[in-house]
This record gives C-alpha cells, sequence and structure tokens, in this order.
C-alpha cells in the first residue's frame, strides 16, 4: 500500500543519515582538507627522506659512512660533522644517509615478502575453503600466538652469520639484511592473510563469480582476474602499513642487538647501546631516532588517507 | 474527545541541515497547532520533512549539522527551542514522548526491558525501584503483554516484533504524557500486528487522553485512527483538513495523487496502479516555486515561479495550491 | 559455556605442541650452548663431547624433543659422559611441570623465570591500568566533544605517539625527565633498573622507578586505544536506541555512561583482553632501555646464548597465556553481550 519510492538523490534517501555525523560547511570541508592535507603532508615527507637517503649518496660515499677516526670521536654536531660522530669517530649524517637506504629498502623487501606470504595464503584459504581453509588457519593462528618480537628474536638467531656479505648496486651489504628482510616477512604475514581471507570469503558468493565459473573461467583466472583486483584496497592499505611496521621492527631488533650487524648501518642499530649515551652524546640517538619516527608517521598518514581514499565504509573520525 | 486547549503551537519552523554539498532545507516554514486529545496524522512520502518536524519539536535534531533557522514551537505557551537543555530534559518523556519506527534498533539490546521502563519512571517521577517495577509491570499488561512480570528480565531480542513495540509504546506512556508523537511506528511491522498497534494506540488514547501525532507515508493507516490530516511535500505542508474532508474531498495534487496510489478493492482488477512520475527534489536546493509543480499533471507557469502559500479554503480545511483540481483551472 | 571452553582448551593443545615443536627445532639450529656454558670456554674436543653426552646434546633432536616433554626419569642417562648410558634421568618432562634447566647458569627453568617474571607482571599490570584508565578518559571525552580544538589537538597528538617507535619515546623521556632535570636541579627520573642498590627495594622506590617505564610501555597503547575508543564511542552515540533515551529525557551522564558506553564496551574489551599479552612484546626493548629485571630481559640474554630451556619455558608460558586471554575474551563478550548469553 504504498506510493511510488522514487529514487531520492543517495544523501537525502533516508533522514536517518541526516542524523548521522556530517557537520556544517565550513567543517566538512576543514576536515576534507585536512585529512587530504594530511595524507599529502605524508606522501612529501616520504618523497623528501627518500631523497635524503638516496640522493645523499650523491653528496658522501659509503666509506664516508664507515670511515673510523677514533680521534674525533663523540663530537658534538659542529661545521664538520653536522650531526656528530659516533663512538668510534664514523659521521652520524653519512651514516643516517646510507642507513637510511637500508632502512628503506628493508621495509619495502620485507613488506613485499608478507605481501606474497599473506596473499597467497589467505587467497587460498577464502578461496577454496574448507579442509585448506581449517589448515592453514591453524597454521596462522600458530604463528600469531607468539607476540612478533619474540619470534623475530629466535628467528634471527637461527639464521645468523649464515649469510654471507652480498654486493648489490655498488655497495656491500652485510648479509644480516637479507636474513632481516626474511625474517620480518615471514613473521608478519598472519594479519594480511587473515584480511585476505575474509575477502576473499565474502567476494566469492557474488553473482559475478558465478556467472565467471558458468562460462567456464578457469580458477586462476577467476582468483587473478577477478577476485584479487576487488580486493585490492584493503591490500594496498595493509601493505603500506606494512612498510612502516617493517621498518619499526628492523629498528627494533637491530635496537637489541639482533639485527642488521655493522659496519652496514641502518637507523636501527645506529641506535644500538645508545642508550648509554643518553646523557653524554645526545646525537648519537636522537637523528636515526627522529628519522624513524618521522618516517613511520609520514607513512601512517599517507596510509590513513589511502585508507579513506578506497574505502569509504571505514569512517575512522 | 477533542477539547479546545491548545496544546501544541507549532509557527513558521524551519530546520535545517549544514552538511559537505551545502545546505539541506528539511523543514521550511511548517505551522499548525494541536489541541489536547487530539489526533493529527503527518503523511507525506520518505524525505519530506515529517520526522524532522516532529523531531524538531521534542528538540532532538543534533545540533552540528542540523539547525532550528527560525520558528517557535509553543508547548503550553512555551517556546521549546529557547529553553535550556535541563528544562527540555524535563519536557521529554514526561509531557511529550516519541515511538520509533523500527523498535529492535530503537531499543538497547544490552539493557533488560524492565530497566529500559523503569528509567523515565524513576527520572521523571521519582519513583523507587520497586514501585517503579511495580508500574512497570502494569504498562506491559496494559499495552498486552502476557506475563509481564517474567518479561521484565527480558532483553529486546527476546521479544518479538509487534511485542517490541508494544514494549516501546508501554515505554513512552510510562508518565502519562499529554502528547505522544509516533514516528511511523508500524512501517516496519506484519500487517495484522500493524492492525493490533493501530488498535492499541486508539485505545490508549481514549483512556488516557493523549494528543497524538502519527507520522505515516501509507494513507491507508490513518483513514480510521486520526481527526485531522495534515500532508507534507519537501518539507511544506500542502494540505491540512479533517480526515473525511481528506479522504472526499481532496484538495491538492500531491494528496489526490497519494490516495489515487492506493491499491483498492472496488476497483477493477488488472488496473495499473497508479503511481507519481518524477522524483522527490533534491532538499539540497532552496525551493523556488511549488515543490510538487515538476511532477504535477496540473502545473501551470505561476507554480514554477511562485510558491502558493497555505491558505484556509474553509474554516477546517488549508491548502496550498494555485489550481483548482475539480476544474483544472487557476483558483 | 564450560563445553566452549574446554573445547577451545582441547584446540589449543595441537597448537601448542606445533609451537613447541618448530621451536625447539629452530633453537637446535642456532648455535651452540656449549661454547657459552657459565663463562669458561670449553675448548677441547674430548670435554665439549663430554659435556654434549651429559647434557643428552648428542641424542638426536626428535628424542631430545621427547625428553624435553616427558622427560628421562623412565630412562638411563649418561650422567658421567662416558659414553655409556647407566643413571635413570632426573627430568620430569614439562607436561609434569619440569621445564628443565638452564644451559646457561644450572638453575632450573622455573627458577629462573619465577625470580624475573613478577617484575615484569608488576610492570605489565601497572601499565595496563594506566592504558585502560587513560583511553577511556581521552576517548569518551574527545567523543563527547567531537570537532572542537581540544578534540581535533588529541587526535593529531594521538596520532604521533601512536606512531613514534618505542625506544624513540623511551630515550625522549629520558633525555627530559632524567638528564635534563637533573642538569636543572630539579627531582629527577631514575633510569636504570628497579630501586637504588643503596636504599632497598622498597616499594616507594620501586613505584619511584616504574614511572619512565610504564610511561614508556604504555603511551602507543594510550594513543591507539583512546582513538578507538573514540570512534567506538561516536558510532554507539549515533545509534537509534540512543535517540530513543534521549526521547526519554533522561540525563546526559545516563546516556552517555549507562546506554552508549555499555554497548560500546564490548569491542572494547575485547580488543583490551586479546592485548594484554603483547605488552610483553613492548616490555623487551623497555626492559633492555631501563635496565628493568624482568623476563624481557631474560629471554634476550638467553636466546643471544641460545639457552633452548629458558627459552622454551618463556615462549610456551606465552603462548599459553595468549590463547588463555583469548578463550577469556571470548568468554567475556559473550557474558556481557547478553543477546549471546540468552540464546
Amino acid at each position: 500500500m504504498e506510493t511510488t519510492a522514487p529514487n531520492a538523490p543517495a544523501s537525502i534517501a533516508s533522514l536517518d543519515e541526516l542524523e548521522a555525523p556530517p557537520l556544517s560547511l565550513g567543517q566538512l570541508t576543514w576536515r576534507r582538507f585536512r585529512r587530504h592535507r594530511m595524507a599529502i603532508f605524508g606522501a612529501v615527507t616520504l618523497i623528501l627522506m627518500v631523497l635524503y637517503a638516496f640522493g645523499g649518496a650523491l653528496f658522501f660515499s659509503e666509506a664516508d659512512a664507515n670511515r673510523i677516526d677514533t680521534g674525533a670521536r663523540l663530537q658534538a654536531p659542529t661545521q664538520e660533522h653536522p650531526m656528530g660522530t659516533d663512538t668510534v669517530g664514523r659521521d652520524i649524517l653519512a651514516r643516517t644517509i646510507y642507513g637510511g637506504q637500508i632502512s628503506i629498502l628493508i621495509g619495502l623487501t620485507a613488506m613485499l615478502v608478507e605481501l606474497l606470504i599473506g596473499v597467497t595464503i589467505g587467497a587460498m584459504a577464502g578461496f577454496f575453503g574448507g579442509k585448506l581453509d581449517s589448515v592453514l588457519m591453524r597454521f596462522t593462528e600458530a604463528v600469531l600466538v607468539i607476540p612478533q618480537i619474540f619470534l623475530l628474536l629466535v628467528i634471527a638467531k637461527y639464521f645468523a652469520q649464515t649469510i654471507p656479505n652480498i654486493k648489490l648496486m655498488g655497495r656491500t651489504f652485510s648479509g644480516s639484511v637479507v636474513v632481516i628482510v626474511f625474517v620480518i616477512g615471514i613473521t608478519s604475514w598472519p594479519y594480511l592473510a587473515r584480511i585476505v581471507r575474509s575477502q576473499f570469503l565474502s567476494l566469492k558468493e557474488n553473482d559475478f563469480i558465478l556467472a565467471a565459473r558458468a562460462t567456464g573461467t578457469s580458477t586462476r583466472e577467476i582468483i587473478l582476474r577477478h577476485i584479487l583486483p576487488n580486493s585490492i584496497a584493503p591490500i594496498i592499505v595493509a601493505g603500506t602499513l606494512g612498510v612502516a611496521s617493517a621498518i619499526t621492527l628492523e629498528a627494533y631488533i637491530s635496537f637489541l642487538g639482533m639485527g642488521v650487524r655493522p659496519p652496514t648501518a641502518t637507523w636501527g642499530n645506529m641506535l644500538e647501546g645508545a642508550y648509554n649515551y643518553v646523557e653524554s652524546a645526545w646525537w648519537l640517538w636522537f637523528f636515526p631516532g627522529l628519522l624513524i619516527a618521522l618516517i613511520v608517521l609520514a607513512i601512517n598518514f599517507l596510509g590513513d588517507g589511502l585508507r579513506d581514499a578506497l574505502d569509504p565504509h571505514s569512517r575512522a573520525a | 474527545m477533542k477539547n479546545d486547549n491548545l496544546l501544541l503551537d507549532v509557527q513558521d519552523l524551519r530546520t535545517v541541515f549544514h552538511i559537505a554539498e551545502g545546505t539541506v532545507h528539511a523543514v521550511n516554514g511548517v505551522s499548525f497547532k494541536l489541541n489536547e486529545c487530539e489526533t493529527l496524522a503527518v503523511v507525506g512520502e520518505s524525505g519530506c520533512g515529517k520526522s524532522v518536524t516532529m523531531m524538531s519539536v521534542m528538540r532532538l535534531i543534533p545540533v552540528p549539522p542540523g539547525d532550528y533557522a527560525s520558528g517557535k514551537v509553543l508547548y503550553r505557551e512555551r517556546d521549546l527551542l529557547q529553553v535550556s537543555e535541563n528544562e527540555m530534559e524535563n519536557v521529554r518523556g514526561k509531557e511529550i514522548a516519541m515511538v520509533f519506527q523500527d523498535p529492535m534498533t530503537a531499543l538497547n539490546p544490552v539493557l533488560s526491558i524492565g530497566r529500559q521502563l523503569t528509567e523515565p519512571l524513576r527520572v521523571h517521577l521519582g519513583l523507587d525501584k520497586e514501585n517503579a517495577q511495580q508500574r512497570a509491570i502494569e504498562l506491559l499488561e496494559q499495552v498486552g503483554i502476557p506475563d509481564p512480570a517474567r518479561r521484565l528480565s527480558d532483553y529486546p531480542h527476546q521479544f518479538s516484533g509487534g511485542m517490541r513495540q508494544r514494549a516501546m509504546i508501554a515505554m513512552a506512556l510510562a508518565c502519562a504524557p499529554s502528547l505522544l508523537i509516533a514516528d511511523e511506528p508500524t512501517t516496519a511491522l506484519d500487517v495484522t500486528i500493524q492492525a493490533q498497534i493501530t488498535e492499541l494506540v486508539e485505545r490508549l488514547r481514549d483512556q488516557l487522553c493523549m494528543a497524538v501525532i502519527w507520522i505515516t507515508h501509507d494513507l491507508g493507516v490513518v483513514a480510521g485512527l486520526a481527526e485531522r490530516v495534515i500532508v507534507m511535500y519537501s518539507g511544506f505542508i500542502v494540505e491540512e483538513a479533517n480526515v473525511e474532508a481528506i479522504y472526499e474531498n481532496p484538495q491538492h495534487p500531491y494528496t489526490l495523487a497519494l490516495l489515487e496510489a492506493l491499491p483498492r478493492v472496488d476497483r477493477r482488477r488488472h488496473q495499473r496502479l497508479k503511481s507519481i512520475p518524477g522524483a522527490p527534489p533534491n532538499l539540497l536546493i532552496a525551493p523556488h516555486g511549488c515543490p510538487f509543480a515538476p511532477r504535477c499533471e496540473y502545473a501551470y507557469d505561476r507554480c514554477r515561479e511562485e510558491n502558493p502559500p497555505l491558505l484556509p479554503i474553509s474554516p477546517t480545511h488549508k491548502l496550498a495550491c494555485w489550481v483548482d483540481v475539480s476544474t483544472g483551472k487557476p483558483r | 559455556m564450560t563445553r566452549y571452553i574446554i573445547r577451545r582448551l582441547l584446540q589449543a593443545i595441537p597448537l601448542l605442541l606445533i609451537i613447541s615443536m618448530t621451536i625447539f627445532f629452530l633453537m637446535d639450529k642456532m648455535g651452540d650452548p656449549l661454547a657459552t656454558m657459565g663463562g669458561r670456554k670449553v675448548t677441547r674436543k674430548e670435554d665439549r663431547e663430554r659435556l654434549a653426552r651429559q647434557l643428552g646434546l648428542d641424542k638426536p633432536l626428535a628424542v631430545q624433543y621427547l625428553y624435553w616433554l616427558v622427560g628421562n626419569d623412565w630412562t638411563k642417562t649418561d650422567m658421567d659422559g662416558d659414553g655409556v648410558a647407566e643413571t635413570p634421568g632426573k627430568r620430569k618432562g614439562v607436561l609434569r611441570g619440569d621445564f628443565g634447566v638452564s644451559l646457561v647458569n644450572r638453575k632450573p627453568v622455573t627458577e629462573v623465570i619465577g625470580e624475573r617474571l613478577p617484575n615484569t607482571l608488576l610492570l605489565m599490570l601497572v601499565a595496563e591500568a594506566v592504558v585502560i584508565s587513560a583511553a577511556l578518559l581521552i576517548g569518551i571525552y574527545s567523543a563527547l566533544h567531537q570537532y572542537t580544538a581540544t578534540d581535533n589537538t588529541i587526535t593529531a597528538v594521538t596520532f604521533i605517539f601512536y606512531s613514534m617507535p618505542v625506544f624513540f619515546f623511551a630515550l625522549v623521556t629520558m633525555y627530559i625527565f632524567a638528564v635534563n632535570f637533573k642538569k636543572w636541579g630539579l627531582p629527577y627520573l631514575p633510569t636504570v633498573g628497579m630501586f637504588e642498590p643503596e636504599v632497598g627495594q622498597t616499594p616507594a622506590q620501586v613505584a619511584w622507578h616504574m614511572i619512565l617505564p610504564v610511561a614508556t610501555l604504555s603511551f602507543a597503547f594510550v594513543a591507539g586505544y583512546s582513538r578507538y575508543i573514540r570512534s567506538t564511542m561516536l558510532e554507539t552515540m549515533g545509534q537509534d536506541y540512543v535517540r530513543t533515551a534521549k526521547a526519554k529525557g533522561l540525563p546526559r551522564h545516563q546516556i552517555v555512561y549507562i546506554h552508549a558506553l555499555k554497548n560500546a564496551a564490548l569491542p572494547i574489551v575485547t580488543i583490551i583482553a586479546l592485548d594484554l599479552p603483547f605488552l610483553l612484546g613492548g616490555a623487551i626493548v623497555t626492559e633492555r632501555i631501563f635496565g628493568w629485571p624482568g623476563m624481557g630481559r631474560l629471554f634476550l640474554d638467553h636466546v643471544s646464548r641460545s639457552d633452548t630451556a629458558v627459552v622454551m619455558g618463556i615462549l610456551m608460558m606465552i603462548a599459553v597465556a595468549v590463547i588463555v586471554f583469548q578463550i577469556i575474551a571470548d568468554v567475556l563478550y559473550a557474558w556481557l553481550d547478553p543477546r549471546i548469553r540468552y540464546k
């Protein structure tokens, strides 16, 4: 017994929606702008930092970063050493540049490892369901049950010293870099796997999948061409935030002495033992620490902005 | 059982919402009066402003985005839009009560029915716990819920849809308000339950001499219940009359269309249901001309230029239209 | 409900077995505990071999795991290292509560952990209390004062704190409150250990020493949770039943703290219960920086020395704690939500 219900513009369709958060014109515009601004600020900062780490190599050579000069040890910032020197006289500025390269690289590659493992496992569990799903989920749970740092330390110790130095792009990396990337990657994937799994679980019930199957599309194509592109949004967000998490984790383990080995510098291992010098040499920990904090902040801003842009359902006010 | 004491006098109420895309003109100068023990039906399609009007009467519109731009809501001669929030809290639930559309979401899932019932009793009437519970049991009985004493400790999800709505009504009536506003209370229920609830409200209203404003988009429901009807469109009142007049002598093209759209037993079979062409207007755009003009089969130039004011065409019948629908010509 | 709990506990068993086996395997490959035993270097090959036989390290891995799990008092071990197994072993195995003996200092693992566990628990429980109260306060306040300048500032600040690595926060606060306060002649906070050795372990000393570590451990969680509480409260306050409560003319505090909070509490409680064991992760770095004699530091020390017994002991304890807390969280949620409790 209804009159027609013609299509009202979505924003007015039901008065209930008007009672939810939207604000005055001025306030909402400011909020959008600000949120946008945060993401932009994050992106810009990130770019600047990448330029710093990789572009800085134009001004300082790796030898500069590793040059020991015990006569100049523990000097406060001066003209010659704008960020001071460390316990064996190495220039901290140069070290933050090269350390930055490693930290960022570790962040990116670890995230890729995590992505690869997580998406594969999550997709298989979500798509095939049944026994495979149960087994994979048990496995995921098992990894999640132990806090990541503990796992990291144990596995890092397991692999310590097993991989030789490698040469890449004109730089020599301690083998521990590869170890760290691998270690972070294989302990971070459960979070992503869960997300991917739930995406796949809900997407595979959709009609367009049924249609694809009915027209004889192979399973591999269904996964790669149909489902995956539709679940890309949370993967992108998780991936972005994963870089921040990987950089932080590398910093933690290196800080605890189980990460990348000297002389290869990372922002994390520059902090190792720095707490012994809190009083006497603040520049030892301040610069690398600040850089880590900044890059994580930038990535978080960016990730937040991406999440808003890609997933309108999450209303994180 | 009407008397002539004026209970509610709404004067030129305008309520807007400020959102990103602009300003939504939800209520555009609505005026009406209500006497004690009178039953008024407010009819119109989704988005026409009927809910917002009544929520404004109770000052329940959230104030950033919302804004009571102008007008007065005189309840027993006090302007509710101007009183303090504390005073308003004394009015809500005690003098004016409201029943909402969806009883499942309108009831708090983690509090027992008894708790939600006794709250207004304890807050407004100062009853202590025992007396409040006693009264709550009586109220549940009154609304026809069996085994009320045991039901007090149940939770909303343990009630059926119709019973939840009865419980909501019981909650609304707890402090014997002078005015009950029912916002589409039966829309979410089965047809048989609809009839039961409507009957219940009728009975209680007669018992308690309570004024009732019944909001609905369904003209069929109000026939037996209301004494007067207001038809709203796009935030304006377009017609106001006694219920008989609305059914027997509708004057506004929109009212006509609404009535035409009702499926009727006495029509020929296989005849298409008549629907109203077009779509309701975008409330973001400030009104210009008659809001119904784009969809009106009687519209002419003046309709598109000037918004017709709500004027009486008889002592009990008001109309906002430039056209005489019986002739099809301008009045 | 009890059936549910029992079922969960049973499900946990294979999980724990897999975890313990995997880690046992990893630890075995990790380095030679014999090389770092007791401070003296074991150089001669014969000595090493004898030690290995005495400790049972020469047996196949699966057997070692078995002994770890169910002990070796039912079989003969080689107590004098001469290659002949003649004495019954003394270990009862994990399933009977015997976690073995530390390879580093020869003390029973349970004793080694037991010495440090209370210190970490103290830190964690205090930190958790701080986290819950601060996050609730900030989160609810922000939600109720949405869009004000204060809310915006709080949002910005929490975002920054939430992104900041723990050690940076620790170092900065150390620098300000310990180093610089000292320089400026203000009462300054201590940065090492649980108490001043001269004064002894008094509650006052411990409390004073706890300030910086607790702050460090909790700041990131406070930032994160307050944001979550804020958004949960906002969502709850927008629900229909809150509108009904307002329509009934209930006073504001009743609407916020009873109608809204009781609903918002459900997801909040679950998250907090689930995250409790993860405070331990943060504890490692915090304990290292502040020299707090807790389990985190213990773990670090013994992992670096490949002390399987202690590491396994700590990890299994954590695994059990996490699983138990997961079950607690589920039960708590079911108990708090009448929709689940009464159906």
